[in-house]
Parts: structure tokens; C-alpha cells; sequence
């Protein structure tokens, strides 16, 4: 089943996906100004609102220099995939009703084995760069979305249990009731830490750590190119803090306000709630990333897991 | 684990808290009286230079951006020919404050002096002249000074007594 407008559908989202990733640049660099007692960009137009404008114009008129010793085709692709991957993983993610590209009856699935791809465009970009630091990241990056996959799939697999369904409408519409945040709150905390880790930001960085890998992956790429690694990673930001949304806190559903205006200021508290915690916390030691993920939050998953089929073979 | 969520709490309460920015050109920081930033060039209470040309702060200043030509008027009074200071090379340590003995060499709390073109920080003397005596309002120091000029003999300047003749006292 696909939505009565598919092209409109299509537009509309890629759109506003892509305006509302190069907004949190602006949105991010003023939360934590706000949180560290700065202003942040306020000269740019209202509120330095332009400044995301001004940003990107730079960002176009930068040389993008391709080095010689880099694996051409390899390089030039990566950047390209994370874009395509989380743009593909905004196909199913239900807005409201009716407002969706394309309702799979796996959604969720699908959305999993996006961010699953998602992985090659920063091993590719690290390998191709033909540079140890970048090398390094690609490899870190790798190991951790690799070993955070792992129980973000199953963390979401209690909310699959209590809908029913792998269709994200369908997910949406079971919460009717009570949002999943309530009989699922493990399952959301694991998510949300897998969600940090998936989206390599502060505290899950180390692929990129700028203190230790001068950029990580992406410290061969300039202009553009390096402009598509940034707008994906908000892009990724944005999609993450919608899942939550959507399969934790009802989606869409809320009284008075239309269904979209609910649906972005969920996804606006959870984009603000994920630089809040750029803002707070350090980053971890690598050892202390991978054996947190294996043997902490992949047990927990798999309790909850067991918990929740338990439960709703008992109440079923 | 809490102190996890207590850091993030914590950083949270700062969303209520004054920001320290200072909003710089709409909001100016107080700057204290003896800040030391441009320098000027002082005269004295009746409006002459107060620059005795001693080439004192061209030797005091560590990265050589004062120079200056001494020359005599028709009264005997020293005055710089011409006085330019690099202001793209001063470093604003107050050195040749430090080292004038006529108080007439002057840091200013005054930092804006930013140009686009680097030959606009060189300042000539007519730059850096101001009409008042800055920092040392009744400070005159020909006027206590034991050198002879045109207008002023020896022994008139204040606190000072009129020389002795040697030759008068020989037996």
C-alpha cells in the first residue's frame, strides 16, 4: 500500500528531510551555546537563522580536492551512500496518516537494514582514503555500528511484539492506547543509546574522534564532499530522533494539534535531548565502547526481549 | 550510570542560567583607566609637545616600532621632526610609557584600531597627538626642567633656585 500521493509524498519528504538536517546545524550550534552559556551564530539574519545559509554557500564555493593517493571511484562513492541510505530509511518513516512514501509491511526491517548499509559509506571512506587515521576510523566505525546493530534490532523487537506488525503505520496506530515508552521502557533506553551510537555522535564519536584521529574517516574529504558526511550525519540525527518518536512515543498521535505538528516536536525534543548529551558527556574509551555494548547492552536486549514475549504470551 | 544522567541534568539546568557572553560592538566591556592600548602623544598644560625627543621609548621598545627624528625650535626646546609608530608591529607591553621621562608618550584604553590595509597602522606624529596632557594633567615639564630655553633662564623653573656663580666666589 503506498500513500495516495506517492510524488508529493516523495518531494515533500526529501525536502524537508534535507532542510530540516541543514537546520539543526544552526539548531545544534545554538543549544550548546546554550548550555555552555554562549549565544552561539546570532548575527546571520533573525536569530542567525541565515547562518545555516551562509554555511552552505561556503561549503559550495570550497574547493573539493580529491587527493592523488586516494582510491578514486571508492572515495567519490562513500560520501554518496550514507546520503542515499538515510534518504531511503525516510521512505517508510510515517508522518502522518497518509503522509508516507511508501508503507512496507516491513518497515522496520527496512529501516534496519538501511542503517545496516549505512556502515560501508564510512568503512569505504575510511579504506579509500589511503590514510591511516582515516583507516583507523573506518575501522572503528565499523566494529561499533557493527556491535550496536546487533541489539538495536532486538531492542525494537518488543515493540514488534506488543503491535503485531513491522509496518511502521501499523506500530503508530497499536499505540493508541498507551505509547510503547510505558510497557517498553528498556527496550527505549537501549534504542536510544544504540540510536547515539548508530548516528556516531558524541559519546559513540570515535570513528571521527577529532581528538585522536584528527577527523577519522572523513579527514581526506573537503568541500562538498565532506558536506554530504555532515548533512548525513544530521539526516541521521533527524531519522533516528523520528524513530523514537514513532515507534515509542505514538508517532503522529496527540490531542488538538494536527498530526504532523506532533510528529516534528517529538522529533525536535529528541534532536534536542541528543545534543544535550553532545553537550554533557565525554567519550568513551574504545574498549570500554565495545565491551559496554557486548556484554551490557546486548544481555539487557535479549532480557527484554525474553520479558516482553513472556508477557505477551501470558496476556494474549 | 547516574552520574551519567546527573552530568546531563546538570548541563541541562545551564539552559537557565545568565550566558557570559559580552555582545561585543552593541555592548562594551569596561575597560580600566590604565589599559594599554593605542598609543597617543600628550602635551602639556600650555599646549606645547610634551615629546623631548630622548629617543628613550624608540630604545625601550622590544620589537622597534617607534621611530622618531630629534629637532631644536627657535627657543632651544627639543621636539620630534617626525614621531611614527608601527601599530602593526606594537605589542602594547607599555614600555615606552614606562620609559618616557616627560610623561608625554601614553597607552589609552583604546583597542579598536583595526584596518584592511596594513600601511594604515602606521601612525605619523599628527596621528598620534592629542590636545590634552592625558594621564598627568598638570605635569609641565619645561617648566620644572633645569635646562635653559627661550623664555625661561636658568634658576627660573619652579623649585629651583638660581645657580650659584662659581667666579663670584673665588677670594
Amino acid at each position: 500500500m503506498t500513500s495516495p500521493h506517492p510524488i508529493l509524498s516523495i518531494l515533500g519528504i526529501v525536502v524537508v528531510a534535507l532542510s530540516i538536517a541543514a537546520f539543526l546545524i544552526w539548531v545544534e550550534r545554538r543549544l550548546l551555546a546554550l548550555w555552555q552559556d554562549r549565544y552561539g551564530p546570532n548575527r546571520v539574519g533573525p536569530f542567525g537563522l541565515l547562518q545555516v545559509l551562509a554555511d552552505s554557500i561556503k561549503i559550495f564555493m570550497k574547493e573539493d580536492w580529491i587527493p592523488p593517493f586516494v582510491d578514486r571511484p571508492v572515495f567519490v562513492l562513500a560520501p554518496a551512500i550514507v546520503f542515499v541510505t538515510v534518504l531511503m530509511s525516510f521512505a517508510v518513516l510515517p508522518v502522518a496518516p497518509g503522509i508516507i512514501v511508501s508503507d512496507l509491511n516491513v518497515g522496520l526491517l527496512f529501516f534496519l537494514a538501511m542503517s545496516s548499509l549505512g556502515v560501508y559509506s564510512v568503512v569505504l571512506a575510511g579504506w579509500s582514503s589511503n590514510n591511516k587515521y582515516a583507516l583507523l576510523g573506518g575501522l572503528r566505525a565499523a566494529a561499533q555500528m557493527l556491535s550496536y546493530e546487533v541489539f538495536m534490532g532486538l531492542s525494537l523487537m518488543g515493540v514488534v511484539l506488543l503491535a503485531g506488525s513491522f509496518s511502521l503505520p501499523a506500530i503508530v496506530e497499536a499505540q493508541k492506547k498507551v505509547w510503547f515508552v510505558i510497557p517498553q521502557f528498556p527496550g527505549f533506553v537501549l534504542f536510544l543509546i544504540a540510536g547515539l551510537a548508530e548516528t556516531r555522535r558524541i559519546p559513540f564519536d570515535l570513528p571521527e574522534a577529532e581528538s585522536e584521529l584528527v577527523a577519522g574517516y572523513h579527514s581526506e574529504y573537503s568541500g562538498m564532499k565532506f558536506g554530504m558526511f555532515f548533512v548525513g550525519e544530521y539526516m541521521g540525527v533527524s531519522l533516528i530522533s523520528s524513530m523514537i518518536a514513532v515507534l515509542f512515543f505514538g508517532g503522529w498521535l496527540g490531542p488538538v494539534l494536527p498530526g504532523v505538528a506532533w510528529y516534528l516536536f517529538k522529533m525536535f525534543f529528541f534532536i534536542a535531548f541528543f545534543v544535550l548529551v553532545r553537550a554533557a558527556l565525554p567519550r568513551p574509551r574504545f574498549d570500554q565502547l565495545m565491551s559496554w555494548g557486548w556484554k551490557v547492552m546486548l544481555p539487557l536486549a535479549l532480557i527484554n526481549l525474553l520479558g516482553t514475549g513472556a508477557a505477551v504470551l501470558v496476556w494474549r | 550510570m547516574l552520574s551519567i544522567l546527573r552530568t546531563i541534568w546538570y548541563v541541562f539546568l545551564h539552559s537557565f542560567q545568565k550566558r557570559i557572553t559580552v555582545q561585543y560592538p552593541e555592548q562594551k566591556p569596561y575597560l580600566a583607566p590604565r589599559y594599554r592600548g593605542r598609543i597617543i602623544l600628550s602635551r602639556d598644560p600650555d599646549g606645547g609637545e610634551r615629546c623631548v625627543a630622548c629617543n628613550l621609548c624608540a630604545v625601550a621598545c622590544p620589537v622597534g616600532c617607534i621611530a622618531l627624528q630629534a629637532t631644536e625650535d627657535k627657543n632651544g626646546r627639543r621636539y620630534p621632526e617626525f614621531f611614527r609608530i608601527n601599530f602593526s608591529r606594537c605589542i602594547f607591553c607599555g614600555y615606552c610609557e614606562e620609559a618616557c621621562p616627560t610623561y608625554a608618550i601614553q597607552l589609552t584604553p583604546d583597542f579598536e584600531i583595526g584596518e584592511f590595509h596594513r600601511k594604515n597602522l602606521v601612525y605619523e606624529k599628527e596621528d598620534l597627538l592629542i590636545n590634552g596632557p592625558g594621564k598627568h594633567p598638570g605635569y609641565n615639564f619645561w617648566r620644572i626642567a633645569g635646562v635653559k630655553i627661550g623664555g625661561k633662564e636658568k634658576g627660573e623653573a619652579a623649585h629651583e633656585a638660581v645657580p650659584v656663580d662659581v667666579h663670584t666666589l673665588l677670594p
